[in-house]
């Protein structure tokens, strides 16, 4: 299909972007437009004007400091995917990265813009709330920062209001040694995943000293595994607790009823995903 | 576009075009009239209107034509003029590596983007690589092989 009309606009500053955005009372943000667009020519989204932030100069940058990597509104997925050090302080991003999308959808999506949209089936919100992201929003009255785990309430919904713009996505940088869990099912590499698990854990003394995993795509909105954390805290990695945490895993999701699985079936996938993925991270052998 | 003009390089030729509404595959078939480009799906599934622009592999339809605007864009007219997509295109000859044809411009210009990052993709690297390039005669195994076959035929060359 094709788009209904709307006005296009380029910004030339992030202040005359918010400036705009705060004057509509119906506009959107261009970044990479690979949901936009995509919604545009389906008219699921019929916006009066579109903001194009693609011409702001200084937006691409992902810088490491104090402990935070910092990931502007324009950096691509594919820019973050091909930085060493963004990779070396996020292995759970780098893990996950192949899994957005495709590459041509990778050279043009922002990772800011993913965040920002909140698809249920979208790796980087998972990732965040996982790793504790703090996601920064700017609007014409200033800026203000909102956890990446209070940040999604459902599908499509955030805390984002309409005037506001994520200008940041900050992301603790992994303590040593820490291990990243990734592992979705999709149809094919790249598409919407029908159910995924993203988290880190990471080792003290042999025991396991932090570790938060996130159900995500089978629920409105990533799924904070808690009661499987505290399972998991102080023990020591080996298979029985794979498996034992793999089960809690299954207990705790609450899969949406789909055309293409019952509740129980998801469950149950979510439990070989489970294993499969922590039995990665404790590097323990194959079963 | 202070002249409400959209202003960009299309295969090295300068162009033009009074600003429209639409997406970048629409302006190239619609208004240029270079339909090479293949429009599929529309929401970015397919990935028969991969085109490449200012020098990435980009989805025509998930780009409105206004974006281009200064960029650089080249299509598959353009991708036989060098070694890498000649040798995609008679690879994909050789091996049929397509049967309507519909998704072939799209597969040779990711190809050609894998092809630059990858002198010797595996089977593994070059599936996952067209991942996002839906083909519904061939079954794939063709298009792989034809892939493989073209990056092998770059490396000889090279070496020469």
């Amino acid at each position: 299909m094709k788009s209904p009309d709307f006005s296009y606009v380029r910004a030339t500053s992030l202040d005359e972007a918010l400036a705009m955005l705060a004057d509509s009372e119906d506009a959107v943000i261009l970044a990479g437009g690979q949901s936009l667009v995509a919604a545009l020519n389906l008219r699921l989204q019929a916006p009066e004007l579109v903001i194009d932030i693609n011409h702001i100069p200084g937006l691409d940058r992902i810088e490491l400091a104090e402990g935070k990597l910092r990931i502007g509104p324009l950096v691509r997925h594919a820019q973050l995917m091909a930085s060493a050090e963004a990779a070396r302080a996020l292995p759970l991003i780098a893990q996950a990265l192949p899994h957005v999308a495709h590459p041509a959808i990778r050279n043009r999506g922002t990772t800011c813009g993913s965040l920002a949209y909140g698809d249920p089936a979208a790796e980087m919100p998972a990732c965040a709330v996982a790793l504790d992201a703090t996601l920064v929003l700017a609007s014409r009255d200033g800026t203000r920062e909102v956890p990446a785990r209070d940040f999604y309430d459902g599908l499509y919904e955030t805390r984002r209001a309409p005037h506001e713009m994520l200008i940041e996505a900050r992301f603790p940088a992994a303590p040593e040694g820490a291990r990243a869990m990734f592992a979705e099912l999709a149809v094919r590499r790249g598409d919407f995943a029908s159910l995924g698990l993203a988290g880190q854990l990471h080792l003290d003394a042999g025991a396991i000293a932090a570790f938060d995993l996130v159900a995500f795509a089978s629920e409105p909105a990533p799924h904070l595994l808690t009661g499987v954390a505290e399972l998991a805290l102080g023990q020591r990695p080996d298979a029985r607790l794979a498996a034992d945490l793999a089960q809690a895993v299954a207990e705790a999701v609450d899969p949406l009823e789909s055309p293409l699985a019952t509740p129980a079936m998801r469950r149950r996938q979510y439990r070989a995903l489970a294993e499969r993925c922590l039995r990665d991270a404790m590097e323990l052998a194959d079963a | 576009m202070p002249d409400d003009l959209i202003r960009f390089t299309l295969n090295g030729r300068r162009i033009a075009v009074p600003s429209t509404r639409g997406h970048l595959g629409d302006l190239l078939r619609h208004e240029l009239g270079e339909t090479g480009t293949h429009i599929g799906c529309e929401h970015g599934v397919c990935g028969a209107c991969n085109v490449v622009m200012d020098g990435r592999v980009t989805r025509s339809c998930l780009t409105l034509a206004v974006q281009v605007d200064g960029a650089e864009i080249e299509t598959i007219e353009h991708a036989g003029n060098d070694r890498c997509g000649a040798a995609l295109q008679d690879a994909f000859v050789a091996r049929n590596a397509f049967q309507c044809g519909y998704c072939t411009p799209g597969m040779i210009m990711t190809a050609r983007e894998l092809l630059s990052e990858n002198a010797a993709p595996g089977r593994a690297e070059i599936r996952d690589a067209i991942s996002g390039n839906l083909c519904r005669c061939t079954g794939y195994q063709a298009i792989v092989e034809a892939i493989s076959d073209a990056a092998e035929a770059l490396r000889e060359t090279a070496d020469d």
